[in-house]
């Protein structure tokens, strides 16, 4: 019997191909979506997480507590050292220091006289080091406009902005005044060798980017660090994995009573980074959710429809002596099978399709010029192990269902009625 | 065993609600028949034909009344024993065949054995046998749409004996064909009836069909206005 049906099945593209092309394209529609949603979420918290906040953040207790202030007097002494600790508790967590910095930015004219001044925001990273890894973390390479990178001590970059705002060109000095680590005066002459733009005026605003060891030498901070960044291995935030690795840093250095004593923080618990984690969640699960229940509607409409138009066969089979139960199974068995059928081939080329999107993205740049948001440039998908299974939620479930529901028709009407849909 | 009742009905009514009460379609209907009878239901539209034979085949119960079918009482079975007594006793006949378009002619006539667990070999005797009877051994692998109405109707009739039952149901079984293809289901129908002792019962208005039968029961308004035997 299963294999006569199974017959009729697959002869019957009505049944079955139709049927099995819009559970796929659902299928695959649902899955493109979520990992889009979820990879424009992710990408965004990556974005805070590579300039700001990183997965984990270590900073002496007393910075954490001014952090907002940037106080580079409360910076970690001993960053060597705590580095090395780092590595060796997480080894496969990759380090950055970092020093952010505010000054003033003084341009000398040809006499050495003031050209321009402007306010800067500074980030000092490691752009010379053999094995850095922060210039591809911030894509710098990308964001560099004019000019170079910095290729020996000495040489910043400048915002685009911002060097326009001081009528300053490549190859230009700038004097940086700001304070030391130990509360005086610090003077410090770099050479201008490119301008960036990383397309949002958050990071675009008076902000330099030079070394952190040229930054070191210009505040005084020897062996010293404001923050050390720690990023997972994955690429991207994982909550648990984070507090845990948090929990067990923190409970280590609990016994030190000293206010300078290191002291790790989550990507979560940086300034409103919970919130706006939280608000991720709640905006992709509800996108998501609105998007699965619109595919749910139309793929239980498919269900039922296909359901519906086979009253007049399950009225032949009725009245040949086939059980009303035996005819409601066999139903659903078909909607199961080309549920899976239709899942399986949508989530394979669903998934094909956000992989792709995973490694080239959409390029949005145009459209983020004015954005003063943190966002990035590129939005790219992103695959979890949730987009392996969510398209099965519309797939299998919704379109089962819609054919249980049309099957219980074969049970409210009466067999005479069904049999006389035969002659319709 | 010509003397034996398939159909024993004593007191029947059909009542059918309807917006205000109800409706009669069946008003007190006392009828027997017998084994290998030829027998049909005869009269217009409305007369409580289709309701009488839904009945006897089990797809109806009586509103008041018993119908007793092959010795089962049909308003005491449940859907299931209802199902299975139309599964081994009963074949069906429908006014518009109601092939299954995908399956061929082998499968069609091949579907109501797959319920009675058959072995493969028994169900491609009974096929042949069955498709044999009907004159249709050339288009075992036609599918309906390559059929005509009148060899869709001889797979129809095939269908409905391929497990040898003993009442055959067929509710206007001509009223799609043309003279002379009526003419030939109905000698085929007479052929079984008398080679094999089937009982058959007809609905119908057409008057090629009822020529051909050996009892007319001619119903009115839901009640037997005539019965005439041994036409």
């Amino acid at each position: 019997m299963i294999k006569f049906l199974f017959k009729g099945l697959m002869r019957d593209r009505h049944r079955s191909f139709l049927p099995a092309i819009v559970t796929a394209l659902g299928v695959f529609l649902t899955v493109v979506f979520y990992c889009y949603i979820t990879g424009i979420m992710g990408d965004t918290i990556e974005m805070s997480a590579r300039f700001e906040s990183g997965h984990v953040k270590v900073m002496s207790r007393a910075y954490l507590e001014n952090k907002n202030q940037n106080p580079i007097d409360l910076a970690l002494l001993g960053a060597e050292d705590i580095i090395t600790e780092l590595e060796e508790m997480n080894p496969d967590m990759a380090w950055a220091e970092r020093i952010r910095f505010g000054g003033l930015l003084d341009i000398p004219d040809e006499n050495g006289d003031t050209k321009s001044q402007g306010t800067a925001m500074g980030m000092g990273v490691d752009l010379l080091s053999e094995n850095t890894m922060e210039v591809e973390r911030l894509n710098i390479l990308q964001a560099i406009k004019t000019g170079t990178m910095p290729s020996k001590p000495g040489e910043i970059l400048i915002s685009n902005q911002f060097a326009e705002k001081l009528e300053v060109n490549i190859g230009d000095d700038a004097t940086l005044i700001s304070s030391n680590m130990d509360g005086g005066m610090a003077f410090y002459n770099f050479t201008i060798v490119g301008t960036f733009a990383f397309g949002t005026n958050a990071l675009d605003k008076g902000m330099i980017i030079a070394d952190i060891e040229d930054v070191r030498m210009a505040l005084g901070m020897y062996d010293a660090t404001a923050e050390i960044l720690g990023f997972f291995p994955s690429g991207y935030y994982e909550s648990e994995l984070a507090e845990e690795i948090t929990n067990t840093y923190n409970l280590s250095k609990e016994i030190d009573p000293d206010r300078f004593a290191p002291v790790m923080v989550t990507l979560k618990e940086e300034n409103s980074m919970g919130q706006i984690l939280d608000l991720a969640d709640a905006m992709g699960f509800f996108m998501v959710f609105l998007f699965i229940v619109a595919m749910s509607i139309v793929l239980w409409n498919a269900g039922l429809i296909g359901g519906l138009r086979r009253y007049g066969e399950f009225g032949l089979r009725l009245a040949i002596g086939e059980a009303k139960g035996h005819v409601y199974k066999t139903q659903i068995m078909e909607s199961v099978l080309v549920g899976l059928i239709g899942s399986v081939v949508g989530t394979i080329f669903g998934l094909l399709l956000s992989y792709w999107m995973q490694e080239h993205g959409i390029n949005v740049e145009s459209f983020m010029k004015t954005s003063s948001m943190m966002m990035p440039n590129v939005f790219k998908s992103r695959i979890t192990p949730t987009a392996f299974w969510i398209g099965f939620i519309p797939g299998l479930f919704s379109s089962v269902l819609g054919t249980m529901l049309s099957g219980i028709g074969i049970y409210k009407r009466s067999t005479a009625k069904l049999f006389k849909e035969l002659e319709h | 065993m010509k003397n034996t009742l398939t159909v024993q009905i004593e007191g029947l009514k059909k009542h059918f609600p309807t917006g205000k009460g109800h409706f009669t379609a069946l008003n007190g209907i006392n009828l027997e028949i017998g084994t290998g009878e030829f027998a049909g239901l005869v009269g217009p539209s409305g007369s409580g034909k289709t309701t009488l034979l839904n009945i006897i085949g089990s797809l109806d119960n009586p509103s008041e009344g018993t119908a007793k079918v092959l010795g089962h009482n049909i308003g005491e079975l449940s859907i299931t024993e209802a199902a299975l007594l139309r599964r081994k006793e009963m074949g069906f006949i429908f006014q518009t065949y109601n092939l299954l378009p995908v399956y061929n002619v082998f499968e069609n006539v091949e579907f109501p054995l797959l319920l009675l667990n058959m072995t493969a070999a028994e169900r491609k005797k009974a096929v042949h046998d069955a498709v044999e009877w009907v004159g249709l051994t050339d288009k075992l692998k036609s599918r309906p749409n390559q059929l005509s109405g009148g060899e869709c109707q001889r797979v129809a009739i095939a269908r409905a004996m391929v497990k040898k039952p003993s009442l055959v149901l067929a509710d206007e079984p001509t009223a799609n064909l043309d003279a002379e293809n009526s003419h030939h289901i109905l000698k085929t129908m007479l052929k079984l009836n008398e080679e094999l002792n089937t009982t058959f019962l007809f609905a119908t208005h057409d008057e090629k069909v009822i020529q051909y039968l050996k009892r007319k029961i001619i119903l009115k308004d839901g009640m037997i206005e005539q019965d005439l035997k041994n036409l």
